[in-house]
């Protein structure tokens, strides 16, 4: 039941969004203000989409194995919150989410752009039904969450067990909330071309959209992040897998337009580049999607399969940037104007970031798509590693951090750089400290504290403004300081990490110089849904007090997979982590025991940049 | 002849096409240089030379080849036609069982014998990397 409301509110929904268009095409050269006819489709839609939302969560919820989605992601043993979060932990169902958040942006975005002129915003909506449209078509089509079964099956088949976890249950909806929110920023700078709007006042007014996209979007990744560090047990924080790195792409062609939309804003220059960078990111996420979801590339997002689901996003991809470009080239006119600007100014500084993430994102998109790219020529088989990308972005963040602290100091058109003595002493002061750090170091001496320097020359200059500056540039400065202290503690956690990987029986102990790790018992335990296996560690290191950990491992029943829960003690200086695993029919358990130094602070440091994006949104609305 | 700002503004677009072109045969360059490429046993008998590259070797863990000690692991993956013998010692993901799909990451000694550094996590009891897929349909 629940499944076929579902079912008929998407057919409604997709006809609301061709009246939509109709009226809006209807509505174009009449009057100044919006029908309410338009209005009232887009908010019928909107609606529609909640309900049908609704019906698959509903059953979810109830365990319909009626319908297909269910049967194939849920069971009745799970709980309660892992079958609602199930919902969206699908293919159906987190395209059913993208087009619920498409759907609310618009709608949003018609209540939020009253003081905006009528031609823009109806093109906006024009522009923004046309995505909504391909998805409606693309769900109900290809992957529709509401497919019937008959005979009902008595059980489901599960959900993945590495996917029922509190982070990754909310991962999904904030992260789309970051892509799709790119999709309003899109569709908006089209129609800004389009109607000659690209201006300080839209700059003004776009800037919310790009923050709060920017927010859900550092948060989202964030998540992902988190829980890949806990759950698939390897202890690190990002792995350069292309599904990651898919994600980290419009997070940086997003930053970028962040930065030059102030420089549109204050000083409506750079407007080509603002119009593309617009375009990119929404083109991202939309490759994101599909790369993600067309199993081109193998992880635990991959939900299906299906070439047809491939090849529709790569049609509807290709169909929006063709439209995008000749909008673009058709209607943009670039006014030369007679502007001044000279090399030391915060219109450089702006450029040299924005050349920095350009750089950044090629190398990433590169080592993204060459290996598929390779495949379909050559049938070569490859995969790109970390190493490629830390030895092209480490040594470029050395410049990049440096022109981080000076550039916000910067003023528009022509600057000069001011308590030069001071900010020699903070390079000095730097430096010492990081030799001090890494004094004992043997290998990479040189590049390391070089970074480290850099690192910390930006953490220093962002704190003194901390304590001097006026609230005036409070979020910049958060965001600044946050990603300074985000490369230090990658930095330290990188270069001071240890592991020990051993197989040992229960009852034996692996002894080095230093460490001694003992296997005292193992415990087993049943859950609702799968039985546990919790092993007893007693660690002893000659640097700290003596510590027990326990980490688990997890036998599901539907489906059968074995997974192992890390255990790990968390403190202000470092992460001691242990997983265990078994290895068939033997009596040995393989354990991984690794101390992290400052995890917790990559953690925090992300929070505090995403924190920014949030606080200048807020002062943004408090302004008006 | 020309204007401060004709100069300027060619100096600009000569030196944003250098630091491209730069930046691109950078990229590739290392691209090249830090590419794994994945075998299966078979094409690794047929290699004339044992190369001290990373490489990646997929296929399945044969049956009741699996044997551990305190630091290290031994298996075979096959691929039904040519085997290799594999020793690793290092983490061990969930799902590495025997008759079942592995990736190897690592170096060969010689042709029958190869150094693991990294076995690849599966996610899923029914994934199969579509390498190994490959790698077994070629068979």
């Amino acid at each position: 039941m629940a499944s076929l409301i579902g079912y008929y509110s998407l057919i409604i929904g997709l006809f609301c969004s061709l009246l939509t268009i109709f009226y809006s095409i209807k509505n174009f050269n009449d009057n100044n203000v919006i029908k309410k006819e338009v209005l009232f489709f887009t908010f019928l839609q909107f609606f529609f989409v909640i309900i049908s939302f609704l019906g698959l969560i509903v059953s979810f919820i109830i365990s319909d194995f009626s319908n297909e989605t269910v049967f194939n992601h849920s069971h009745t043993t799970k709980p309660l919150f892992y079958k609602i979060s199930g919902t969206w932990g699908n293919h159906e169902g987190s395209l059913l989410l993208w087009l619920l958040v498409l759907t609310l942006f618009i709608f949003l975005f018609l209540l939020k752009s009253n003081n905006q002129p009528k031609k823009y915003r109806i093109l906006t909506l024009a522009f923004q039904q046309i995505i909504i449209t391909g998805f409606f078509i693309f769900l109900i089509k290809t992957s529709s969450p509401f497919n019937y079964i008959f005979p009902i099956p008595s059980e489901g088949l599960g959900l993945n067990p590495i996917l029922q976890d509190p982070a990754l249950a909310i991962h999904p909806p904030i992260l789309y909330l970051g892509y799709v929110g790119s999709s309003i920023i899109f569709s908006s700078a089209l129609a800004a071309t389009a109607s000659g709007y690209i201006s300080k006042d839209w700059a003004k007014h776009i800037k919310g959209w790009v923050l709060i996209s920017w927010f859900f979007l550092t948060l989202g990744i964030l998540l992902g992040s988190i829980w890949a560090y806990y759950e698939l047990g390897w202890g690190g924080f990002w792995f350069w897998d292309p599904v990651e790195n898919v994600s980290l792409m419009p997070w940086l062609a997003l930053t970028t337009l962040l930065h030059c939309i102030l420089a549109l804003e204050k000083r409506s220059i750079l407007t080509s580049w603002v119009i593309i960078l617009s375009i990119a990111t929404f083109t991202l996420s939309m490759c994101g999607t599909f790369l993600v979801r067309s199993g081109i590339l193998n992880s635990v997002h991959t939900f299906a399969n299906d070439p047809d689901r491939g090849l529709f996003i790569l049609i509807f991809l290709f169909s929006l940037i063709f439209l995008s470009l000749f909008i673009f080239f058709y209607f943009h006119k670039n006014e030369n104007k007679n502007f001044k600007f000279f090399l030391l100014s915060k219109e450089t500084s702006i450029l040299v970031n924005n050349w920095f993430m350009m750089y950044f994102l090629s190398v990433i998109l590169v080592g993204t798509i060459y290996p598929i790219f390779l495949e379909v020529i050559s049938s070569e088989k490859i995969s790109v590693g970390p190493p490629f990308y830390t030895k092209l972005i480490v040594p470029f963040l050395i410049p990049f951090l440096f022109a981080m602290a000076i550039g916000p100091k910067l003023k528009w058109i022509k600057s000069e750089v001011q308590n030069k003595i001071n900010l020699i002493i903070f390079l000095v002061i730097s430096f010492l400290i990081s030799f001090l750090i890494l004094k004992n170091l043997n290998d990479n001496f040189l590049l390391n504290s070089i970074l480290l320097t850099s690192a910390f020359y930006l953490f220093f200059i962002t704190t003194k403004d901390f304590m001097i500056k006026k609230i005036q540039n409070f979020s910049q400065n958060l965001a600044h300081f946050g990603f300074s202290l985000l490369i230090l503690s990658i930095l330290l956690n990188n270069i001071f990490s240890t592991e020990v990987i051993t197989n040992l029986k229960i009852g034996e102990t692996f002894k080095s110089k230093n460490l001694s790790i003992n296997f005292q018992s193992i415990d087993q335990k049943d859950e609702q849904n799968f039985k546990s296996l919790i092993g007893k560690f007693e660690i002893n290191s000659s640097k700290d007090e003596s510590i027990i950990l326990k980490p688990e491992l997890r036998i599901y029943n539907q489906p059968n997979i074995i997974t192992s829960e890390a255990d790990i003690k968390i403190s202000l200086l470092k992460d001691r982590f242990i997983t265990m695993n078994s290895v068939q029919n033997q009596n040995y358990f393989n354990i991984r025991y690794q101390v992290k130094p400052l995890m917790i602070w990559i953690w925090i440091s992300v929070l505090l940049i995403s924190f920014a994006g949030i606080s200048s949104f807020i002062r943004k609305i408090y302004e008006n | 002849m020309y204007g401060r700002k004709v100069k300027l503004r060619f100096f600009f677009i000569l030196s944003a096409f250098l630091i491209l072109v730069l930046s691109i045969a950078l990229i590739l360059k290392s691209l090249e240089e830090n590419v794994v490429y994945f075998q299966s046993p078979s094409e690794i008998k047929e290699f004339l030379e044992v190369k001290k590259k990373k490489i990646r070797v997929g296929g399945m863990v044969k049956n009741d080849s699996i044997s551990i000690k305190s630091e290290e692991l031994e298996f075979i993956i096959t691929d039904f036609k040519s085997e290799i013998n594999v020793v690793y010692s290092g983490a061990i993901p969930n799902l590495f069982e025997e008759g079942k799909g592995v990736v190897a990451e690592g170096f060969l000694k010689d042709k029958n014998f190869f150094i693991a550094t990294k076995i690849l996590a599966k996610h899923d009891e029914n994934y199969m990397p579509p390498e190994v897929k490959e790698a077994l349909k070629e068979k």
